[in-house]
């Protein structure tokens, strides 16, 4: 790992919105192209990009539409920038074919998603999560992305930084799944100094051109990568291809680099996987939460256990991939999970599919434009106790 | 001949063999289609610009001229359908000492990705633009496009097109392109000086190439081979150059105009950003270089 550039780090106690210590996280994070669209409730974050880049070094450019801002992220990172585009659900629906270009051609870069409310147009300045399935599937084809949920400003800034070196280390998009709650909160966010911020350099090859293949995997399952203009004559395809980078359309070649796309999130994700556990040991209740939910959840987990309800907390700060052994593990423990999300039940169902020990799983629903009523939360816990 | 007496060794490399990936040949271009012409015509542009080929890179679509980034020994990119200019913008503001070129289709840049066409062109996005356009969507098997000439039987317009046709030269000037040239596959020395000047040319160029496609738009209008079509281009193209470009739309199998159209002045992208940013910032701005 290196340190962060102090140049590009606002070292000191802020008090600013999700929005704004999302910017200030990928500043930190070493971040010099951004190109983005405007989209409520994102903006903020790309008006204070075009106003922080010009004093650091780095380049922003509004394009002409998401789909635009999506593929120019990516031929800058071919540059050899650090890049990153944000935007809100109609903006996210139009990255997707980016999204699979991304991971196909293992384009380390960093998606910001604003959640608000859908489907289309849908609630512009309200909170939603209902693109964290989108998230993970919304691009065609079979493919792993990582994607992770703050709740707060100060893990926006925090969680930004974590993108980054995710996308860096393994080659692939990562996705902020903000909403619009964190992304309009303001709150205290600390950054500290730079030689405190850690960062995952990224994984240029050493070897000359005349030994380098594109996409010959390490044991990591990543390739080593290289920028345009070192004379490696790179060959960069959203075709199938093959370790050289040249298009080979064939079953063998197919299935020996989907396989491997899936296998490097898939096969690592223990080191990817992040979650906070609280009062889990003894739980016969776990709320299962992520992002603005996780703090929505707090008060009904406060008036259950205040009334002597063995109720533990697991709360993803990585959403996918997802910890499917953690939950198969408590699912034999505990006798029910309690899933609130702003959706209509999504993750949920991941919930459901790891659920091997037969623990009742209760969702607790929201179509957004607000946060649960914690009483909702805390009237399913009292359900699922009663089963 | 006596194969036997053949020494592979011996025989001499294509003069553009070097730039071509020459363990990707045999291409996918069928008999008498235009593009391979235009790829020629490109190597030895780019042979004659000077320009150093480490710092070249390239930047293609999807179609069949979508496939030409993928036969070049360059810095090559074959992005998505229609997306090749946003992520040549990408890559030319990542690093401007970059020489940025994007190859494509007429369906892939004018459809697709008109939009993002458009705004490079106003923006002066410092790249060139060569666009073959054979008047089809080839790749998938010659359906109906914005520059398919009226009348012209198309798969999706079988009764033939009745759609205005784009007239190229005149949407890139309106847009604020730079350079601004149309040839045809066959004016191969016009075609080749034209790429060496629009290489050469800072900002956003643009060259339009008239191709023929025999497997899918010649045959279904009895056209004729490849051959015919070059033959009709010999035939009714005649050389404007400095034309209005409010007089060169293509018609079915009518004149066409063809030349250098236009060569101006103005500041690009880069330029701009970094007078604009100067000028508010003063010396807490230090221009970007990359």
């Amino acid at each position: 790992m290196i340190t962060a550039d102090p140049k590009s780090v606002l070292t000191g106690s802020h008090f600013i919105d999700g929005d704004h210590a999302c910017c200030e996280g990928a500043l930190a994070a070493g971040c010099n192209f951004s190109a983005g669209y405007p989209i409520t409730p994102s903006t903020e974050v790309v008006e204070r990009i075009a106003q922080r880049f010009p004093l650091i070094g780095g380049i922003f450019i509004q394009m002409e539409d998401e789909i635009a801002a999506s593929i120019a992220i990516q031929g800058a990172v071919w540059a050899g920038k650090k890049a990153m585009t944000v935007t809100s659900g109609p903006g996210f629906s139009l990255m997707m074919e980016h999204i699979g270009l991304a991971v196909m051609a293992e384009v380390p870069c960093v998606f910001v998603n604003v959640q608000r409310g859908g489907p289309s147009t849908g609630l512009p300045t309200l909170p939603a999560q209902a693109d964290m399935m989108q998230a993970r599937w919304g691009s065609h084809g079979d493919y792993e992305i990582i994607a992770i949920s703050p709740n707060s400003p100060q893990e926006c800034f925090d969680f930004t930084i974590k993108a980054f070196n995710l996308s860096e280390k393994y080659r692939v998009p990562v996705m902020v799944m903000m909403d619009e709650c964190v992304g309009h909160m303001t709150e205290k966010v600390v950054i500290p100094e730079a030689d405190k911020i850690l960062l995952e350099p990224r994984k240029y090859t050493t070897l000359p051109p005349e030994k380098y293949l594109p996409y010959e995997p390490d044991s990591n399952l990543v390739p080593f990568i290289v920028k345009a203009g070192d004379g490696y004559n790179i060959h960069v395809t959203g075709l199938t291809h093959n370790e050289k980078g040249y298009p080979e359309m064939t079953v063998s070649a197919q299935d020996r680099l989907v396989r491997r796309l899936v296998n490097k999130i898939k096969l690592n994700a223990k080191d990817i996987i992040d979650y906070d556990e609280n009062n889990i040991d003894d739980a016969e209740v776990i709320i299962v939460s992520y992002g603005i939910t996780s703090r929505v959840s707090l008060p009904a987990i406060e008036l259950a256990r205040s009334e002597g309800l063995k109720v533990g907390h697991l709360r993803l700060k990585v959403v996918w991939p997802f910890p499917e052994d953690r939950i198969k593990e408590l699912s034999k423990k505990t006798k029910a999970f309690v899933v609130p999300e702003l959706n209509l039940g999504q993750i949920v169902l991941e919930v459901e599919r790891c659920n091997k020990g037969g623990a009742e799983v209760l969702s607790v629903t929201h179509a957004g434009g607000g946060v649960h009523d914690p009483m909702d939360i805390y009237e399913t816990i009292k359900k699922a106790l009663k089963k | 001949m006596n194969e036997e007496n053949i020494n592979l060794n011996e025989i001499p490399q294509h003069p553009i063999g070097s730039l071509l990936r020459m363990d990707r040949i045999p291409h996918i271009w069928c008999p008498g289609c235009g593009i391979g012409t235009t790829v020629n015509c490109f190597a030895e542009a780019l042979f004659s610009s000077g320009l150093d080929l480490k710092k070249v890179s390239i930047v293609s679509g999807i179609g069949c001229t979508g496939r030409v980034a993928g036969y070049l020994n360059l810095d090559s990119f074959h992005t998505t359908h229609g997306r090749a200019i946003p992520f040549a913008t990408g890559l030319k503001l990542g690093n401007p000492n970059l020489k940025v070129v994007v190859y494509s289709g007429d369906g892939d840049l004018i459809s697709i990705g008109g939009n993002h066409f458009i705004h490079a062109a106003r923006r002066n996005m410092d790249m060139t633009v060569i666009c073959v356009n054979n008047f089809t969507y080839a790749m998938t098997g010659g359906q109906v496009g914005p520059t398919t000439p009226q009348s012209a039987i198309v798969t999706t317009a079988p009764y033939g097109s009745f759609e205005e046709t784009f007239n190229l030269p005149y949407l890139a000037e309106s847009c604020g392109a730079v350079y601004v040239a149309r040839w045809t596959a066959y004016h191969v020395r016009h075609l080749q000086k034209s790429i060496k000047e629009a290489l050469l040319k800072k900002g956003f160029s643009f060259i339009e190439i008239l191709a023929p496609c025999p497997t899918l738009y010649s045959r279904r209008n009895r056209l004729g081979d490849g051959l015919d079509q070059m033959l009709y281009y010999k035939e009714n193209s005649e050389i404007r150059n400095n034309a209005d470009t409010r007089t060169v739309g293509i018609t079915y199998q009518g004149k066409i105009i063809i030349g250098k159209f236009i060569d101006r002045e103005r500041p690009t992208y880069l330029e701009a950003m970094n007078e604009q940013l100067s000028k508010k910032l003063g010396s807490k701005y230090i221009p970007y270089e990359g």
